[in-house]
């Protein structure tokens, strides 16, 4: 079992976003940059299926700056065995020219699967790995969390609102990760340590421009501050009240 | 005339309401671009536009085959770029939904054109202009997007559908459907159908606080006297206690409901990114320094075992009326 995992370098969950001087874009000193959650699942994934498959290999693929041979190695400590940074220090909004570097790089690497985050947490696109799959006209399941492969053939489950979709596909395929689809593991020291000596290779790339531009980056409106309408069950009324009338929702 | 194609969504046959809004956003766009709103409703054989023209649509494309009656991202896929292709369109517009999230990129590979995901606004101004949140709402962009047609997905609930009544002339289509690469092949219902947080007007969530997975159902009971969905912190969803559906924030869902109650939970701040465009915040909490306070619109320090059961019976007298 042949699987790659497309994975991008973020900014933390909890870092505080401050926007730079430019007003266009985030001022990242500072900022801690990790393994897009979601990606984490993937993964997972990839390590769980080649173990069940008993050989294979991981192989995982990033698009981004120098920094992101961190993130590479930290699915390369999870259990990945090598690495490939597409390096570039363009910073691209638009999900289509990404996708289609990646699609370029995993298209003649046999893969049987290949597998994405169902978004990341910086741009929330949920687009490159299906857009992956479109270019190489891949059978694509987007935002699984459950997955069973067998004998060439796999079915998976995604959330809809109020159900949840059986999708089945052969394999070669592209699937991305919902949370819930397996428990990521974390690097054990020994994995950490082995991890510097797997392959990572760098190929310098470029990306196309794209059809976004930037016209401003700005916090969102603060929430007026609330207010405590009061203690316990004798406020209820006065929230009610405001309810109805100041906030008109009721 | 470039035009707005607008791609509908429907279950079991009728129109989501998210529709709408969809409808309400595409007719600003073209109403900016000069152009007109084409409408692609895909469905089974008896699938109905009935309405489409009251929401602004200039023209309604349908495509109904009982091959489509469900999302097959495949074939929807194929027909909305082959229809795209076949008009003079500015932008594509579909919901940001479980089904537009996976459609809009899938049109857009296969048009080679830009995608803006998940936008809570869309306007003219001197080219087509989204807001979209990004690093989990804690900043708002503003872009400038161009292709011909570029693809957006909205938000639901961040448009408020507004009738404008239009011709809506239907026709019926039929574009290349293509092959299934991928195929749904079944649609597991939940035992109760659950409204989805991402869409419902009102959600009602609850967080550690609750003490005991049971305890959920006196949300349950709020959430149906106000017609809204029941949502969760992460915390209660890790601990298996509530479904990884109903999760709200940053690794579970974005919601913009006009109500959200955010009862027993503390406010983390990745719990934040999920609320931030609700219309109104309230929260119950027994701890005065509970950081929710601070987004809250109205809160009530207090006990929740007390408190919640108080706003039901008085949300329920006003609703009895
Ligand atoms: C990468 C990452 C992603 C994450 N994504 C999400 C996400 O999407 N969504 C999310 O919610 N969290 C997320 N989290 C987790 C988040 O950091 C918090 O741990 C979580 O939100 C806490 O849940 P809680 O508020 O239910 O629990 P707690 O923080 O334990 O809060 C419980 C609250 O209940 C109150 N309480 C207790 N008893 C009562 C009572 N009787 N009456 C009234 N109030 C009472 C307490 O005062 C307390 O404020 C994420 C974390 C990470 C690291
Ligand atoms: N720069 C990148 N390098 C590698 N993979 C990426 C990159 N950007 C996005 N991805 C993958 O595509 C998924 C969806 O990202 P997005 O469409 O940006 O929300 C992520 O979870 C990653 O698996």
């Amino acid at each position: 079992m042949k699987i790659a995992v497309c994975v991008k370098r973020v900014p933390d969950s909890e870092a505080r976003i401050k926007i730079g001087g430019d007003g266009k874009a985030i001022d990242d000193a500072g900022i801690k940059l990790v393994l897009n959650p979601y990606d984490e699942y993937a993964v997972e994934e990839a390590l769980k299926l080649k173990e069940a498959a008993g050989s294979g290999e991981a192989v995982v693929v990033s698009v981004g700056t120098d920094a992101a041979q961190e993130t590479i190695r930290t699915a390369l400590a999870m259990g990945c065995d090598k690495g490939v940074l597409l390096k570039t220090d363009a910073k691209e909004l638009d999900p289509l020219p990404v996708a289609r570097v990646l699609a370029a790089e995993l298209k003649d690497g046999a893969y049987d699967l290949i597998l994405f985050g169902k978004l990341a947490i910086d741009d929330y696109s949920h687009a490159v790995g299906v857009m992956v799959a479109e270019l190489l006209e891949l059978p694509c399941v987007s935002a699984i969390a459950e997955l069973e492969i067998a004998d060439g053939k796999g079915k998976a489950e995604r959330e809809i609102e109020g159900g949840v979709e059986v999708v089945e596909f052969s394999l070669p395929a592209v699937l991305t990760a919902e949370k819930g689809l397996n428990e990521p593991r974390y690097p054990a020291l020994r994995g950490i340590m082995m991890a510097k000596k797997k392959p990572l290779e760098v190929k310098d790339i470029s990306l196309d421009a794209g059809g976004i531009e930037v016209e401003g980056l700005a916090y969102p409106p603060e929430r007026q501050a609330g207010k405590i309408v009061g203690e316990g069950v004798d406020a209820v009324p006065a929230l009610i009240e405001a309810l109805r009338n100041e906030a008109k929702v009721l | 005339m470039a035009g707005v194609m607008a791609v509908l969504e429907q279950r079991g046959g009728t129109l989501k309401r998210v529709s709408h809004e969809v409808l309400t956003a595409a007719r600003g766009l073209a109403d900016g671009v000069g152009g007109e709103v084409h409408v692609l409703l895909i469905g089974g054989a008896g699938v109905s536009a009935e309405g489409v023209g009251e929401y602004g649509a200039d023209k309604v494309f349908v495509v109904a085959d009982d091959k489509v009656a469900d999302y097959q991202a495949d074939l929807y896929a194929s027909a909305a770029a082959e229809q795209a292709k076949a008009g003079d369109y500015a932008a594509v517009l579909v919901s940001a939904t479980a089904m537009g999230k996976d459609l809009a990129p899938r049109i857009a590979a296969r048009l080679g054109s830009t995608l803006a995901s998940d936008v809570t606004q869309v306007k003219h101004d001197g080219g087509i202009v989204v807001v979209r949140p990004v690093y989990a709402g804690k900043a708002n962009y503003t872009l400038k997007v161009t292709g011909s047609p570029c693809v957006i997905s909205v938000r639901p609930n961040a448009v408020t559908p507004v009738a404008v009544a239009r011709a809506g002339h239907v026709e019926s289509v039929s574009p290349a459907l293509g092959e299934v690469r991928a195929g749904t092949v079944e649609i597991k219902a939940p035992e109760r159908a659950a409204l989805d947080v991402a869409e419902a007007t009102v959600v009602v969530s609850g967080g550690r606080g609750l003490k005991e997975p049971e305890h959920f159902a006196m949300l349950e009971e709020l959430a149906e006297a106000l017609g809204g969905a029941v949502g969760a912190s992460r915390a209660v969803v890790d601990a298996g206690w509530r479904p990884h559906a109903e999760q709200v924030g940053q690794t579970g869902k974005v919601v913009s409901p006009n109500l959200y109650f955010a009862i027993g939970i503390s406010g983390a701040i990745q719990h934040l990114a999920g609320i931030r465009t609700a219309k109104t915040i309230v929260a119950v909490n027994k701890d005065p320094d509970a950081p929710i306070f601070k987004v809250a619109d109205y809160g009530i320090v207090g006990d929740l075992f007390e408190v919640v059961p108080k706003i039901t019976e008085e949300v329920k007298k006003i609703r009895e009326g």
